[in-house]
């Protein structure tokens, strides 16, 4: 019976993910044929297969193709960020946008913008990577401070979104000072890379960021059995040895790590770690060694689908992608919340 | 049995007397608040010229046209809307019993935001009175999105879920609103409304606000009475015959007014509707009818205060009023956050 069970389950998992390949090829096609200049579908394979004139060939593969990248790494990236901080804190409304981390990473940038660039415009050289290494750095100290504030004998996890909020709506209030100083054209960059943006669309970022998320990710399904047992409640945790304050620490640490290189590659996309792995826990059931795999592809297909959306909808002119994902995900979060006790 | 209500009365005359101390004093706190807070500026004006500028008007002196035409109402707008939405935040936990709400943290103020901006952007030529009821209608689209939410939901309205609530329905409605305002390359004007400022309110912004205040706060200390009850708890309330429906629903009309009318002429200044409710209850206790005029008072001095520093901090610039109060509120939410009646 027990195996039946499992192997049904597990004939599901494989399932879900090809039916998610599938979906993610298609919408790549899609996305790879609309935008500002139109590319026939057959163009778009011929100049994949390398047929296809120098324009078509600059549009694909310059342009288009390093921001499809970006954002399948960063759907994966936030959808697993996610997934951890549901599992660790055992509250299923956690997300790195809702703690405070983006903001954090969003304030560092904007601080290193202010004072160490003239411009968001032309961020060039060196720049393309001190950037996301700032991001990074704020990622952590909102994560730090907001653990360190709801620490009080141990961290409840309600405690622990409560401050998050908090955090973040103090972050928001020093963004908003540095945003106020800056010249209209800096004010509106800063604002849409805040909202969320795939900006850094070329190779060099991309090289940057692969091997840092895809290894994170790696590792943290490789971590998926104690995230099980953490999931399980404190108590039962350590009933089963394992060291809950040491491993919830690091896998913490493991998520806004993932969170802050997203941030610094697409900036404060935010929901999208909450309902990236809710979907997927609906399909597959709470086992992380299966969560963890469709919440990645169900991300990067939503970010995805969202960058299109958002470059399409109102074209020529663009709607950040956070901006999208918000708008589309706020409805299922209120209905999440209505059913949560 | 005597005794038990003679001791009850004294306590409740003692009460009062308490309140009514500290509601004359903080009433003389922000007289002189608002004489300072015009007398302080990029030139400073001695207060003496103030009072003369208010009682003995010459308008062939700059200072005197100074003072009447651009500090004195931006100083009274900043009394009122810090009073409204003192007032918006005490009703709000009065009738949510809920230690979080506040118009900034349930949305409210991302509504009225919201409808301001598809206002100016839709119809630039809009007038003041014209903003003011789009600002109503988004503040009350706001709070009633996040009852709604909190009322549909298993297990009621906790603290979590409302916060919860609120940030997903602001963090909604200002991406909407920052589409919008991308699409129309307006952003940077825009940002006002998020940063909360009071550089351009004008006499008319202070007629406004003293017709909503007029409404709001009127229909606030009629209904101070049932909100005391219906704080002790639903139960509680119904069994003393209270309808609790139209309490609850004249609550969310004087929230609505009160944030509209303060959002349509400040933007969105955070936390005082959470912080200065908590304060008074600290001072005068539990009972609405107290809590209401003293929050006003209160509140009026705090954002008079902030807007001072908002003005002087970085001088000439002006920083954001909303980052001042948010500075201010923010550790207060932290501590209420911490605190330990915030279950899930």
């Amino acid at each position: 019976m027990m195996e039946q069970l499992s192997l049904q389950n597990r004939s599901r998992f494989w399932w879900t993910m090809g039916s998610l390949l599938v979906l993610i090829v298609v919408m790549l096609l899609v996305s790879l044929n609309t935008g500002v200049v139109q590319i026939a579908p057959m163009d778009v394979m011929r100049t994949l297969f390398g047929f296809g004139n120098e324009r078509q060939e600059l549009v694909l593969f310059d342009f288009r193709l390093p921001t499809i990248t970006i954002a399948l790494l960063v759907g994966a990236g936030f959808g697993i960020s996610g997934a951890i901080l549901q599992g660790v804190t055992q509250n299923e409304l956690a997300d790195p946008g809702i703690l405070g981390i983006n903001t954090g990473a969003g304030l560092a940038v904007v601080v290193y913008i202010f004072f160490f660039q003239s411009s968001l415009a032309n961020i060039s050289g060196l720049g393309v990577y001190i950037l996301p290494l700032f991001a990074l750095i704020g990622a952590f100290a909102a994560a730090v401070l907001v653990y360190l504030l709801a620490w009080k004998k141990g961290v409840n996890p309600v405690r622990l979104i409560l401050v998050g909020i908090g955090v973040n709506a103090g972050f928001s209030a020093a963004l908003i000072i540095f945003q106020i100083k800056m010249n209209p054209q800096d004010f509106t960059q800063a604002l849409v890379w805040l909202s969320g943006d795939i900006w850094a669309s070329n190779w060099s970022f991309v090289i940057a960021l692969f091997p840092w998320i895809i290894g994170l990710i790696i590792y943290s399904m490789y971590k998926s059995p104690v995230i099980n047992i953490l999931n399980l409640g404190d108590q039962m945790a350590v009933g089963l040895g394992a060291r809950v304050e040491r491993e919830r620490r690091l896998l913490l640490l493991l998520a806004v790590a993932i969170a802050g290189l997203c941030v610094a590659a697409a900036g404060g996309i935010a929901f999208l770690g909450l309902i990236a792995p809710h979907i997927a826990r609906r399909i597959v059931g709470p086992k992380h060694q299966q969560l963890l795999p469709v919440t990645a592809l169900l991300g990067a297909l939503i970010l995805l689908a969202a960058d299109t959306i958002g470059k399409n909808i109102i074209a020529p002119a663009e709607i950040p992608v956070g901006i999208v994902v918000t708008i589309v995900s706020t409805p299922y979060f209120l209905y999440l919340l209505m059913k949560t006790k | 049995m005597g005794e038990i209500d003679k001791a009850h009365i004294e306590g409740l005359t003692s009460r009062f007397f308490r309140a009514g101390i500290i509601f004359v004093g903080g009433f003389f706190a922000l007289i002189l608040s608002l004489g300072v807070s015009v007398a302080l500026g990029v030139t400073d004006i001695k207060l003496a010229t103030v009072w003369q500028a208010v009682f003995a008007f010459n308008p062939e002196l700059t200072n005197h046209q100074v003072i009447r035409e651009l500090r004195l109402p931006r100083a009274i707008a900043a009394a009122l809307t810090g009073g409204f939405l003192a007032v918006s935040g005490a009703v709000m936990q009065g009738l949510t019993r809920n230690p979080l709400a506040s118009p900034s943290i349930m949305g409210v103020t991302h509504g009225a935001a919201f409808a301001l901006i598809i206002a100016l952007v839709f119809f630039p030529a809009v007038s003041n009175l014209g903003m003011t009821l789009a600002s109503f209608i988004g503040a009350g689209a706001g709070v009633i999105l996040v009852f709604a939410v909190g009322s549909f939901s298993k297990g009621g309205l906790t603290p979590v879920k409302l916060a919860l609530a609120g940030v997903a329905v602001g963090g909604m409605l200002s991406s909407l609103s920052t589409a919008i305002s991308l699409h129309f390359q307006v952003a940077k004007q825009m940002s006002f409304w998020y940063a909360g400022d009071l550089s351009s309110t004008s006499w008319t912004s202070v007629q406004l606000l003293l017709a909503a205040g007029a409404v709001g706060l009127l229909l606030a200390v009629i209904i101070s009475r049932a909100v005391t009850i219906l704080s002790l708890g639903e139960e509680v309330s119904k069994g003393l015959g209270q309808n609790t429906l139209v309490v609850k629903a004249l609550g969310v009309i004087v929230v609505l007014v009160l944030t509209g009318a303060a959002v349509s002429v400040a933007g969105t200044v955070g936390f005082l509707g959470l912080v200065i409710p908590h304060i008074t209850r600290f001072l005068v206790g539990t009972d609405y009818r107290l809590i209401i005029p003293v929050s006003a008072v209160l509140g009026g001095l705090l954002l008079v205060l902030a807007d001072m520093g908002a003005r002087l901090i970085n001088a000439p610039y002006e920083t954001p009023v909303g980052a001042i109060t948010a500075c201010i509120g923010v550790p207060f939410f932290l501590y209420l956050a911490r605190g330990e009646r915030s279950g899930l």
